[in-house]
């Protein structure tokens, strides 16, 4: 610790002098070992850790929503594209996104090699000087982001999709694509700074984005076999566990406080409670209006609606969760729960979405980005310094034009360029399994075995000391060695 | 030899073995069968669209009993598996040649009988 003030002692004033914006921490002492600076670093990382938590939420979602056969594939599917977004991220995609103040892209921090100061890396990443707070903890922050965006991806394409698509789009998306696209909304990019649109956690840049490279796969990928009559009427395909599906979206419910508090990267002033308000507030307005629309349109409580008015109140207020007052909360997310219920319904007349990810992450993702313009507060649009206030307070369509004209560039960059590799990949190795391994499920024809063995491989009965093939009729047949499944052989 | 199939609900089958067991015929397998009759099927309703599940759940029992001891079998079956309504099942009987105990290899109607109480295992 010393040592570090030694030499980070001179920096902090050479960085001061060179930075105007640095005068935060004004004083010789370095900003990293202020309490400050490590209270932030604290609650970022455990905000983080709750989002990184969130792929279990992706997991159990899509896993509850396949059916039996196709059970472990999303285990494989989330470990191995969390892991390559790991690695990506750290490399390059960390310094796309917020490398400087660059209009399209951001240069400086590959392999966040920046040092470990605020003083140092502040030179290269802005935010961490403005923020006050430690490099390591801003970067894994918003990495975890970038790792739902891609989860969100994969749910719509179950039960099809060839794995070797998701590892190239993988490396693609987390290296290059929601790097940039983050830069211009979150990292000083010509949206944000030029533009003024607020998004405060990601309705666009992470969920808007997400599902926009999806709904590219989904054009791409087809129906599951079976999804459609012969007349096209659209088909209910069950999937195999709603237990799994709920605990699914209380998880990610729980990650979302990490999500949305977690974005203002620090816990100086509290401000990061009111946001864990706001968004449940949504959340639960989602869940009620979801269900309500569903008893209309069909008598029953849904259960799978219920889970996706959840997602879709979350999704809609995370760019508001910062710029809007209680009172809108509940407003945002109810309105995101009709959407998400009329989306899943109508787009699945077209295409087939198993966990209705296009509709909880898509349309719920651009109303929200789009109620910042209605609902945005003048006191948060000051606090944030992004944007004006919305509608409601203005009487102004000016930042309501700012949000669409955000969720035009995104939606239509994303959907180009996932619309061109996932083409490029279906021309070249191809993105689906073949319908065979698609009846068979792709536990067994992609991973080699079972989510659930016991449901396709029978057990022997509970009796361990059995000798077989000793009684009648008399034979010299060795009996065997030891007590193995009767029912199954074992190569070695 | 008889063998009594017996398409049952599944609330059915708890007393019916239970009197079999009683009036001394242990020995009955039960299989989780799926079928369709007159009863109509399931409408489930997942996310918006409908579907229609055309077989219902049923227990298939299967007793195998010596000629004279089939009427009490199937009594028993229709006593606890009739509610009057559609879809309480159906009973077949049907002739069988051969039964052989694979414990011992003994074969006839001696298989079908009641064990004594000693060759039971505690």
């Amino acid at each position: 610790m010393k040592k570090r003030l030694l030499i980070a002692g001179p920096a902090a004033v050479i960085a001061s002098l060179v930075l105007p914006g640095f005068a935060l921490g004004a004083e010789a002492t370095p900003i990293l070992d202020t309490p400050e600076a490590s209270i932030n670093a604290m609650w970022v990382i455990v905000a983080a850790c709750l989002v990184m938590f969130m792929q279990a939420g992706f997991l159990l979602l899509e896993v509850g929503f396949s059916r039996a056969k196709n059970a472990g594939a999303g285990v494989a599917k989330i470990l191995v594209n969390f892991s390559i977004a790991s690695l990506c991220y750290w490399a390059v995609g960390f310094a796309f996104a917020f490398g400087g103040t660059g209009e399209l892209i951001g240069d400086h921090g590959f392999f966040l090699n920046i040092g470990s100061s605020i003083e140092q890396a502040g030179e290269s990443i802005p935010f961490v000087a403005t923020y006050n707070i430690s490099p390591a903890a801003f970067m894994f922050f918003q990495f975890v982001f970038c790792a739902v965006s891609l989860a969100i991806v994969w749910g719509a394409t179950l039960e099809r999709i060839k794995f070797s698509a998701y590892i190239i789009y993988a490396v693609i998306f987390s290296a290059v694509l929601y790097p940039v696209l983050s830069h211009w909304i979150f990292g000083g990019g010509w949206l944000q700074v030029n533009i003024g649109m607020q998004d405060f956690a990601g309705s666009t840049v992470v969920h808007l984005i997400g599902a926009t490279g999806a709904f590219a796969a989904l054009l791409l990928l087809g129906p599951r076999i079976g999804k459609y009559t012969k007349d096209g009427k659209p088909r209910a395909i069950p999937g195999h566990s709603m237990p799994l599906v709920g605990l699914g979206v209380l998880i990610l419910w729980l990650g979302w406080f990490g999500f949305n508090p977690g974005s203002t990267l620090g816990a100086i002033g509290g401000r990061f409670a009111e946001v864990v308000v706001v968004t449940n507030l949504a959340a639960a307005a989602g869940v009620i209006a979801a269900v309500a629309v569903m008893y209309l349109l069909s008598k029953t409580i849904d259960i799978g609606m219920a889970g996706n008015g959840a997602i879709a109140g979350l999704v809609a207020i995370t760019a508001p969760s910062g710029y809007v007052e209680y009172w809108a909360a509940p407003i945002i997310g109810a309105i995101a729960g009709v959407i998400v219920v009329l989306g899943v319904i109508a787009i699945e007349k077209i295409i087939d979405d198993p966990v209705g990810a296009t509709s909880a992450h898509g349309l719920a993702g651009i109303w929200g980005t789009l109620s910042c313009g209605i609902f945005t507060s003048p006191r948060l649009a000051e606090f944030n310094e992004v944007g004006d206030p919305g509608l409601w307070y203005s009487g102004s369509l000016h930042q309501l034009g700012a949000q669409a004209l955000g969720v035009g560039v995104a939606f239509g960059c994303v959907f180009v360029v996932s619309y061109a590799v996932f083409a490029l990949l279906k021309h070249t190795i191809g993105i689906r399994v073949t319908a065979e391994e698609e009846d068979a499920g792709l536990d067994i024809s992609e991973h080699g075995m079972y989510g659930y063995p016991e449901q396709f491989i029978p057990q022997p009965e509970y009796s361990t000391g059995l000798q077989f093939g000793s009684g009648l009729p008399a034979s010299s047949t060795p009996a065997p060695a030891a007590a193995v499944n009767p029912m199954t052989t074992t190569e070695s | 030899m008889k063998k009594i199939e017996a398409f049952i609900r599944h609330e059915a089958f708890e007393p019916i073995r239970a009197e079999l067991l009683d009036k001394g015929f242990p020995s009955l397998s039960i299989l989780e069968a799926k079928g369709s009759g007159r009863q109509k099927g399931i409408v489930e309703r997942y996310r918006g669209s409908t579907l229609t599940v055309n077989v219902r759940p049923k227990i298939k029992l299967e007793v195998v009993v010596e000629d004279k001891d089939k009427g009490v079998v199937v009594e028993t079956i229709l006593k606890h598996a009739r509610t009057g309504e559609v879809g309480d099942g159906k009973i077949f009987v049907l002739p069988v040649e051969e039964a052989i105990r694979i414990r011992t290899g003994e074969d006839g109607m001696e298989v079908l009988q009641l064990h004594e109480e000693s060759e039971i295992p505690s």
